[in-house]
């Protein structure tokens, strides 16, 4: 093992290390701010409502995170339509394309956990806000999301760390994030044992990191709910 | 609409199936392995198994099979050489990509078969013991069926996440669908329908599943009283 050339380019990784964790942070924060509401829209008994965002998130959980990267970022070139129009010079960006394919993906399966959560919710709490007298909007802002959000933080942390994983696929469109300075580095000096075990030891504390954000989350905000 | 590459995409469809398959055998197995090995009594296979659970999980996919793929080609040629064959050797996508799949589902399907085994109530096995049944057939015949009743679930969502990580070995070059798709984008500057049938053939793979999972748990479930609120 040989390690010295990894250490000199470390910076390489550092920067890179920096590029996954705002792919991560975009995608996650726009993932969260739509699947939000759609997952209401899923839980509701009208139809036309809910099975659009049931077709959703079928098709963007039963197919792969490359495949939907690839679609955008390559795929919809295709069209003369899209490069004719003003999304042109945002979709020609291999960054915007990974964070737009990311951030619906991530926004699938949120979807999926928030509304698991709401249906999965204590009727006594509903029946409570009901009799309460809280009309139904009433009733989702202030009983139902915040007790479903807190549900569903241990799922939410587990989908964090795929999506975290998932950015790595940034590397195959172009992109500079962690995984493709290991790569870099392996086709530099070619020691891919070196190169790829730095990138690993990389994610790896990144995804502790987050576990243990999660726990501590979960400790303010889920436990008190919890029956004792 | 596919211009002749349907069968070249269908092709690659099989040899993604073959690859997502042979992963999960794989899978399995060390998921067994992994799961005696943590309920074991020795500390060192409970600890080893510990670290190939925790280390898998924090790594991306992507970059542990470059580590395998890349990494393997050179202690391959390496251990050669010291044995005196001069020829370099070249590492075969397909096997470097079934033997990363399934060593990084091993990790996830230990866990499951752990909690499994543990959801067996020791009794059964007991019971199974005072019938002065051998050791493999007390696994064979009570505890096996009996944990794969509650194994089938995390399993079942395994395979899924299994099945659509295939797509990555195209990034080490295996002629896969995706890879196929791409080549066929190239040539005729349609990506999006290519890439488009690629998707659809992964939605038709995992839509199939579930549809063969639901069947086979009515039939692990049969024995199992259902309570209704």
């Amino acid at each position: 093992m040989n390690f010295a050339p990894i250490i000199e380019a470390l910076p390489k990784y550092f920067t890179g290390a920096v590029t996954t964790v705002e792919l991560l942070a975009i995608s996650l924060a726009f993932g969260l701010l739509f699947a939000i509401p759609l997952a209401v829209l899923r839980t509701l008994h009208n139809p036309w409502l809910s099975k659009p965002v049931a077709l959703f998130t079928y098709v963007f959980r039963g197919t792969p995170l490359l495949v939907q990267l690839f679609l955008i970022y390559y795929g919809l070139a295709q069209f003369e339509l899209v490069r004719d129009s003003w999304l042109w010079p945002w979709l020609q960006s291999a960054w915007f394309c990974a964070c737009l394919s990311f951030a619906i993906n991530t926004c699938a399966y949120t979807v999926e956990i928030i509304a698991g959560a709401i249906r999965a919710l204590p009727a006594g709490e509903i029946e409570a806000a009901k009799a309460l007298g809280m009309s139904r909007s009433v009733m989702f802002r202030r009983i139902i999301l915040p007790s479903a959000l807190r549900r569903s933080l241990p799922a939410y942390g587990n989908e964090v760390i795929f999506m975290l994983h998932g950015t790595s696929l940034a590397s195959v469109v172009t992109l500079l994030d962690l995984t493709s300075a290991a790569r870099q580095t392996y086709s530099t000096h070619y020691l891919p044992f070196e190169a790829f075990i730095m990138a690993a030891l990389m994610y790896f504390v990144m995804t502790s990191a987050l576990v243990g954000l999660f726990h501590a989350a979960e400790a303010r905000w889920l436990k008190p709910l919890l029956p004792r | 609409m596919l211009h002749g590459y349907g069968t070249s995409l269908l092709e690659g469809a099989w040899i993604t199936l073959c690859v997502a398959l042979l992963s999960l055998l794989i899978a399995v197995l060390l998921g067994l392995v992994g799961a005696i090995a943590k309920l074991s009594r020795s500390r060192f296979l409970r600890t080893s198994a510990q670290v190939y659970t925790t280390a898998i999980r924090g790594v991306p996919d992507l970059v542990l099979m470059l580590l395998i793929f890349f990494g393997g080609q050179v202690a391959v040629n390496d251990i050669a050489e010291r044995l005196g064959h001069t020829e370099y050797i070249d590492i075969n996508p397909f096997v470097a990509g079934v033997l990363t799949i399934g060593f990084i589902f091993g990790a996830y399907l230990t866990e499951t078969f752990r909690g499994a085994f543990l959801a067996v109530p020791p009794g059964q096995r007991e019971a199974g013991i005072a019938f002065g049944m051998s050791p493999a057939q007390v696994l064979l015949r009570i505890t096996w069926p009996q944990m794969m009743r509650h194994a089938l679930p995390a399993l079942f969502n395994n395979w899924l996440v299994l099945i659509k990580s295939t797509a990555i070995v195209s990034v080490i070059g295996l002629s896969d669908m995706m890879n196929r798709a791409g080549l066929a984008a190239g040539a005729t500057r349609e990506p999006f329908v290519f890439y488009g049938a690629v998707a659809v053939i992964y939605l038709a793979f995992t839509s199939v599943s579930e549809f063969l999972f639901n069947r086979a748990q009515q039939r692990l479930s049969i024995g199992v009283k259902a309570s209704r609120l």
